[in-house]
């Protein structure tokens, strides 16, 4: 099975391009089913096991085959399962829908159509994917990532042979450069410069380093890349190492993750077998290896030169550049470190003619697509992949589906930790790189949140802050101290205790530790603070002056309060009540809240089946 | 005091990772998966084997959140504390759980039964908010169901005390 040259590579490609058609041919049906994480959270590997009940028991196993594959990306609608060659996909499927699905379309031909999202048989069609276009999750969803055959049927390591068989190392740069390549990770430092910096240093030993350590919340790109096609990720890795002149590679990836780390082995050891990693690729000079490095939980390794601590077993504390890794990092030596969906980018950008098509994608400066997990209060909850260039309106109605549950769009939120919200103003904004860093967010890693009207945007900023709080490595006392001073403001703020003068003294604070903080961590810090206080001002001066939180979140703010004419006076509330605030007679009189004992916990109103009870704040009803 | 049996254990972790360079934070992440947290004394048998200072590794120990340095409970109630699950009211159902359970976010219940933990992100921002308990997911958790949730665990606690 090992590939000694590129001849037999090519045989490897030629044999199983077919895979797909093979395991239809002759009536048979092949059942693709959800298996990344978030359809795995939510039942997928159960109905896999009960398709597999159903076929044993009928002895059918030669006529249906079921396999578990990457994110299909629509994940709140999730978990998906789709007929092959039917092109049927069924949406939130449970297991009690199994015995049908197998019953009606699988033995009988007839399509489940309740199953089916929008009445639309081929998912294809609908909004959501319409206007994406996929390059980094090429194979996510269609490939079983457990098989390299099926890497293979989708051209995998194609590019790698290209690479090692016609192009020189510069010459692999100059193609990175040329097609306008930047870091994924959210810097969008160019990659084909990172990369001929590495290059030039003369050392025996040099770096590849894949960063998944997906440290900001809300984001699960990196992840789904992992889970969906692994290989596209080692092959970019591969394809780095021969750039530059390195000879081993690390995954430096969350414990957190621990299914994207087995699928990951698993591939890593596939390659092995082929002879794509080891020794002597497809029979060159080069020789390329990769371990697994596990991270272990902490926001701040992210950063380039903390990742670099964090290998060599030390805190993952940041330390000044330059020196850049790329001339002196991984124990001294020239490393080059990108994001895991940088290198899925590369096996779609080094094919043949694959940097004129990888720029016709995107926009003058930001070339390609961007991965993003988009999350929050919109409808359509998923894993997207966008032409740079997509507006952020298109992004949030035209794929996303609109706000859930009618309310009003608020702010979306971009670039995580280290990012900003934007407001309805910007939504016409342009996705990339300049356009968003201009309108005071930025791209980030793709982690997108939407957020409503129910979403306090002084909450938002101390969430963020208590965050940045928690993961500042202590190093420089302007993050370490500065961000905590910020937190106690923001914290008296939303206590119904801040003076205007407060809002000055973040503005300053917030500048100083963006001035005086060592790494990237700590000089974006301070932005979700000062995004909302640019565009949400209003807000905070509502809390301040009118004690006031529009969004009823800020618990100082609020009060719960019983209207006595919707009252059914059935007690629940009081009943829940962990603090007995509630009194009244059961079928007698309404039932009333005693504001003085009240903890503001919310449990009486989730529980009151009538809606009899009301959130107020500020003036409002302040009886 | 540390057992045999578990010191055997961790010099095995020990062994199989030794090659690697600078194999600190995989043999802490293997110990931390086999036994749930590393101890001082755990900390000073890697210090020996590695030969490094016990204080370094105490750094290292405790400056990711990963790692532990006491044991959990026997259930872990992990909330996702990610942006997702936040937007969609998580601090209400930590509220609630520490409230019903009587401790804070990191600590652990007398009985030994149930520990808080406060994560990151799971991942699964399509369930917000989402809770764990030993790796069992449930999703869309609403500040009502937590009482059920607590109760799950206490019912099988008292189902296996009956049966033993």
């Amino acid at each position: 099975m090992k590939i000694h040259n590129f001849e037999q590579f090519e045989e490897q490609i030629t044999k199983n391009q077919d895979i797909f058609k093979e395991e239809v041919k002759d009536n048979k049906k092949v059942i693709l089913i959800c298996g990344d994480s978030g359809c795995v959270a939510n039942n997928s590997l159960k109905l896999k096991e009960k398709f597999d009940l159903l076929i044993n028991q009928k002895n059918l196993q030669d006529r249906f085959l079921v396999k578990l594959t990457g994110c299909f990306g629509f994940c709140s609608k999730g978990p998906f399962v789709k007929i092959m060659p039917d092109n049927v996909t069924y949406h939130k499927v449970k297991e009690q829908d199994i015995f049908e699905i197998f019953e009606s379309h699988l033995l009988n031909n007839v399509i489940v159509e309740r199953l089916l999202y929008n009445k639309t048989k081929d998912i294809s069609l609908i909004d959501f994917y319409n206007k994406q276009k996929k390059i980094a999750l090429d194979g996510c969803g269609v490939i079983d990532p457990h098989k390299i055959e099926e890497c293979f049927a989708i051209k995998g390591y194609t590019a790698l042979k290209r690479c090692l068989s016609s192009l020189t190392s510069l010459q692999v740069i100059e193609e990175v450069s040329e097609s306008g390549l930047r870091g994924r990770g959210g810097g969008g430092f160019p990659t084909g410069k990172k990369w001929l910096t590495a290059y030039n240093q003369q050392n025996e030993k040099k770096y590849v380093i894949c960063n998944a350590d997906e440290g900001d919340p809300g984001a699960f790109m990196d992840r789904a890349i992992l889970e969906g096609n692994p290989h596209s990720v080692i092959e970019g890795m591969i394809i780095a190492g021969y750039a530059i002149g390195a000879s081993k590679g690390y995954v430096y990836i969350r414990a957190e993750y621990p299914s994207a780390v087995k699928k990951l082995e698993k591939a890593l050891e596939d390659a092995y077998e082929y002879g794509l990693l080891g020794q002597n690729i497809m029979g060159t000079n080069f020789s390329f290896d990769i371990e697994i490095r596990l991270g272990a939980g902490a926001f701040v390794c992210g950063e380039e030169t903390a990742l670099i601590a964090s290998i060599e077993g030390k805190r993952g504390m940041p330390n000044a550049k330059p020196p850049y890794p790329a001339i002196k990092g991984l124990w001294g030596k020239p490393t080059i470190i990108n994001n895991v969906e940088t290198f899925a980018n590369l096996p779609f950008i080094l094919k043949e003619g694959g940097v004129e098509r990888f720029k016709s994608v995107g926009t003058e400066k930001s070339k390609g697509t961007k991965v993003f997990a988009l999350a929050g209060k919109v409808n359509n909850i998923g894993l997207v992949e966008v032409p740079m260039g997509t507006t952020l309106r298109e992004l949030i109605y035209d794929i996303g589906g609109g706000i859930a549950n009618d309310k009003e769009f608020k702010a979306i939120q971009t670039g995580g930790p280290s990012g900003g919200c934007l407001t309805k103003e910007d939504l016409d904004t342009p996705i990339d790189f300049d356009s968003l860093l201009a309108k005071g967010s930025m791209m980030g890693s793709g982690g997108i949140i939407v957020m409503d009207e129910d979403n306090c945007m002084i909450d938002v900023a101390k969430f963020y802050l208590k965050f940045i709080c928690e993961e500042s490595c202590g190093k420089c006392t302007p993050c370490r101290i500065g961000t905590t001073r910020m937190l106690e403001l923001l914290e008296k703020i939303s206590d119904g205790k801040g003076e205007e003068s407060d809002l000055e003294e973040l503005d300053k604070l917030a500048h100083y530790i963006k001035k005086a903080s060592l790494c990237g961590l700590g000089q974006s810090a301070p932005n979700p603070v000062l995004s909302t206080l640019d565009k949400f001002k209003e807000e905070y001066l509502e809390h301040i002056k009118e004690h006031k939180c529009r969004a009823k979140v800020c618990k100082s703010l609020i009060k719960y309060h019983i209207i006595p004419e919707k009252c059914h006076k059935c007690g629940v509330c009081a009943r829940f009540c962990p603090v007995y605030a509630i009194s009244g007679t059961v079928g007698k009189e309404p039932f009333e809240i005693d504001p003085e004992k009240c903890i503001k916990c919310g449990l009486c109103m989730s529980n009151c089946a009538f809606k009899s009870i009301e959130k107020t704040t500020g003036g409002e009803n302040n009886d | 005091m540390i057992s045999s049996k578990s010191k055997e254990e961790i010099y095995n972790i020990i062994e199989k990772r030794k090659n690697m360079e600078t194999p600190l934070m995989m043999i802490l992440s293997d110990i931390q998966n086999k036994f749930g947290y590393i101890d001082l004394e755990v900390q000073q048998i890697v210090a020996e084997a590695l030969n490094i200072p016990v204080s370094e590794i105490y750094g290292v120990v405790t400056f990711y959140s990963y790692f532990s340095l006491k044991p959990k409970g026997k259930y872990v109630i992990s909330t996702c504390f990610g942006t997702a699950c936040y937007v969609k009211g998580t601090q209400g159902i930590i509220d609630e759980f520490c409230n019903k359970l009587k401790i804070k976010p990191g600590e652990t219940t007398e009985d030994g039964l149930f520990s808080i933990d406060i994560l990151r992100c799971v991942g699964a921002c399509s369930l917000a908010p989402v809770v764990t308990v030993n790796g069992k997911i449930y999703p869309h958790v609403k500040i009502a169901d937590v009482d059920k949730i607590i109760k799950e665990y206490k019912d099988k606690e008292v189902l296996m005390n009956e049966n033993s």
